[in-house]
């Protein structure tokens, strides 16, 4: 939609859609006569724009006037991080992924020039969904190594675009990271906030799976067949966790530049604990409030906006949900401040729940356990039913092969932690574990509940877990887990 | 007899073969001649490939180096500049000395088209074409057209997100089928006609752009992974031109077999 008007599609649509327009018609049409053709505006003046790298934007534009804007980016083709232990040759805008955010305005006038490092392998360009001109940039822009190119837009419609690399073969230059966003702001500029940060959901294909470690090719196949090894934000799985996670304080307003570069999957853009006051739908005009989701296309973008009323930590996700607990699609926003128990309490009452019995009461410390005389069972047995306890509770953040989440989830494969200590393994089965741990040389500061499990479903887990992945094949017995439980 | 696809091919063919059968020089290997259907064909466009020699290896730094002492206008201080770009043999430290930071047997790079191509006549020889080094390349070490084969394909693509390939010693990459190295893993290399297979750098429009050359494109699916190698071959050569100079682009060269044969 780069052409101010599409009349055939506007007299389609016109009488479907004019009863609801006329209820929209108040709020949009305070906005209308600010609003003169970009094209006309006066350039004063030139700046050089500051470009920057994930999660940071460049400072809002506020009231100046347009300007011709002068960006100047850099292409590198650089080996960088996925997740612990893996690698990978990313093809950047910038030297990062995403590529350095471009915050211009409307009317602005932008000379882009992109350069590619003599150092790269191949040809590049740039395609800017901000531009209107054919291909936004991508035939002017097309670069050898070694080399740099220079071609000029003006900014006509307002809103967040997604810039990528076009050059064939499109999908692959995407799926290496080559994807950004370039802001224009309408005139007067956005309105102001405490934060802003930049996120950019993408999809990698690599030829190991998961995890797998050491420095990892591309994999065209699973490209086309859209079989995601990893969705991450900002490009690698730690991107907004441990050290890269986005700060707050509390009562501030956030506003959050998301974009999705794709090549393939779209997000279903959530922040766990939060509700998104506004939504800018697409990165374009319409604002839409208290939004829970909002789908981001590949190749597509959206602000949201929230105030952040009480301290913690906020999960940003894909809740395509698989993608933030087994591929890496998950950050964190860390709020800090005073607690507000007005907006969020926290536990007030814990208790079991018998849906057959009498509602919630409270569950006397040992008294279902001491009771249970545990028939002991056969290491064969124990595996066996380790297995099924494994997969129905320890799973999902464990993993299927006990690896974990790097600095979310820890592991249990070859866990110096796990192996130390077969007691203190079975207190917090039994009893939950919060507070700092770390696990082969990674910290970890997360939340496991405590689980409500049978002696012997204990013993059957953490054997089946001893037995498995190189841990050092320690035997648990219902004995032991009784004793534990005992002690209490 | 000369059934090759394009004008540029077949005009630049007329100019240069003299259609004399030179004797084949040290470090050459024959080619056998043959049809194939390139990137951008499709089934009724198969292209034919006379038999040729080709070098072993790519043209490495001490090569050329006394190609530059023995003919001065191609020295970095001398050169035309409509012949060779500002980054003309930009690592060497002075007109004849190439940089320490390379191997004498590594392959020449940041030489511009100009250049290669007269290194090549001087030596009595010729670049390839598109179609004659697609031709060349296609080959694993057992099979002459390996395009299909995944591994090949893998290695080629794995190549191409490898850095600094151009300081390894010629040689370092897999022996082919016909007895050459190296077309694949150490730098990419000119071609007499790079220019006339067009992407034009909105690789999307090719796809549907009126052009006989280009309608394959379209139909890259799943099972045509062979081609995205290739894709990137193209589409490095359209972003170039002549008098460009790149750090990792070398050059071989080849020589034609009696055409009668």
């Amino acid at each position: 939609m780069k052409n101010t008007a599409n009349h055939s599609f506007w007299d389609i649509k016109k009488a479907m859609v004019l009863a609801l327009f006329i209820a929209i018609l108040p709020s949009c049409s305070n906005d209308k006569p600010t609003i003169r053709n970009p094209k006309d505006m006066p350039i004063t003046g030139q700046v050089i724009a500051d470009l920057t790298s994930p999660p940071n934007v460049p400072v809002p534009i506020g009231d100046r006037k347009a300007k011709k804007v002068i960006v100047n980016m850099e292409i590198l083709e650089q080996e960088g991080t996925m997740t612990d232990g893996v690698k990978y040759i990313y093809w950047t805008f910038g030297g990062s992924v995403p590529g350095s955010f471009i915050r211009t305005r409307v009317g602005d006038e932008v000379e882009f020039t992109l350069s590619n490092h003599p150092d790269n392998k191949l040809p590049h360009n740039i395609d800017l969904h901000a531009v209107t001109g054919p291909g936004g940039g991508a035939e002017s822009s097309f670069v050898a190594p070694g080399h740099e190119k220079t071609f000029s837009f003006k900014t006509l419609n307002p809103g967040l675009y997604v810039y990528h690399c076009a050059t064939a073969p499109v999908g692959m230059h995407i799926a290496n990271g080559m994807y950004g966003l370039i802001l224009v702001e309408p005139e007067g500029g956005l309105p102001p906030v405490d934060k802003e940060y930049y996120v950019m959901q993408g999809d990698f294909y690599t030829k190991g799976a998961n995890g797998e470690r050491g420095l990892q090719a591309f994999d065209m196949q699973k490209a086309v067949n859209e079989d995601a090894d990893y969705v991450v934000f900002n490009g690698q799985v730690n991107g907004l966790t441990g050290d890269n996670a986005l700060t707050a304080n509390v009562g501030e307003t956030i506003r959050l530049f998301v974009g999705n570069g794709g090549p393939n999957l779209v997000s279903s853009f959530h922040v766990i604990g939060e509700i998104f006051d506004k939504v800018s739908v697409e990165g374009g005009s319409m604002v839409n409030k208290n939004v829970q989701t909002t789908l981001i296309p590949a190749g597509g973008a959206a602000m949201v906006e929230f105030k952040v009323d009480v301290p913690g930590t906020l999960v940003l996700v894909d809740h395509s949900i698989f993608r933030a607990f087994n591929k890496g699609a998950l950050g964190m926003l860390k709020v800090s401040g005073e607690e507000d128990e007005q907006v969020y309490s926290g536990t007030q009452m814990e208790g079991i729940y018998l849906p057959e019995g009498s509602g919630i009461q409270t569950m006397p410390s040992t008294a279902t356990a001491k009771e249970e005389a545990p028939q002991e069972l056969s290491l064969a047995e124990k595996l066996n039913l380790g297995k099924t306890v494994y997969q129905q509770t320890c799973f999902a953040c464990h993993q299927p092969e006990g690896q974990g989440i790097p600095t979310i989830f820890p592991p249990l494969a070859k866990a110096d932690y796990l192996n130390a200590d077969v007691n203190r393994a079975i207190d917090i089965v039994l009893h939950g574990k919060s507070g700092e741990i770390t696990v082969n040389g990674t910290k970890y500061n997360s939340v496991m509940t405590k689980q409500t499990l049978t002696d012997n479903e204990i013993a059957s887990v953490l054997t089946y877990v001893y037995n498995n992945w190189g841990n050092n094949k320690s035997e648990v017995t219902g004995a032991m887990v009784k004793s534990r439980r005992n002690i209490k | 007899m000369n059934s090759f696809y394009g004008k540029i091919v077949t005009t630049w063919l007329c100019l240069i073969i003299p259609l004399t059968t030179l004797a084949q020089q040290k470090n050459m290997v024959l080619v056998k001649g043959g049809e194939f259907i390139p990137l951008y064909g499709v089934d009724s466009a198969t292209v034919k490939v006379n038999s040729f020699f080709m070098d072993v290896y790519p043209v490495t730094n001490a090569e050329y180096q006394q190609f530059v002492i023995d003919h001065p206008k191609w020295r970095k201080s001398k050169v035309l500049k409509l012949y060779a770009d500002a980054s003309y043999l930009a690592n060497w430290e002075n007109d004849t000395t190439f940089s320490k930071d390379f191997l004498p047997d590594a392959p020449i790079t940041s030489v511009s088209w100009f250049a290669a191509k007269s290194y090549c006549e001087y030596q009595g020889k010729r670049l390839p074409t598109v179609d004659e080094w697609e031709y060349a390349a296609m080959a694993d070490a057992v099979s002459p057209d390996a395009r299909k084969k995944e591994d090949y394909n893998k290695y080629i693509l794995s190549w191409y997100e490898t850095s600094n390939t151009i300081k390894n010693p010629i040689g370092s990459t897999f022996k082919n089928y016909w007895g050459i190295y190296d077309l694949h893993g150490a730098a990419w290399e000119w071609t007499l006609d790079f220019n006339s297979v067009l992407i034009s750098g909105e690789s999307r429009k090719d796809v549907d752009k009126d052009s006989d050359l280009f309608c394959g494109s379209a139909a890259v699916g799943a099972s045509d992974l062979m081609n995205y190698a290739a894709f990137m071959r193209y589409a490095f050569r359209g972003s170039i031109k002549a008098q460009y100079s790149i750090k990792n682009l070398g050059f071989r060269c080849i020589q034609d077999v009696n055409t009668n044969q």
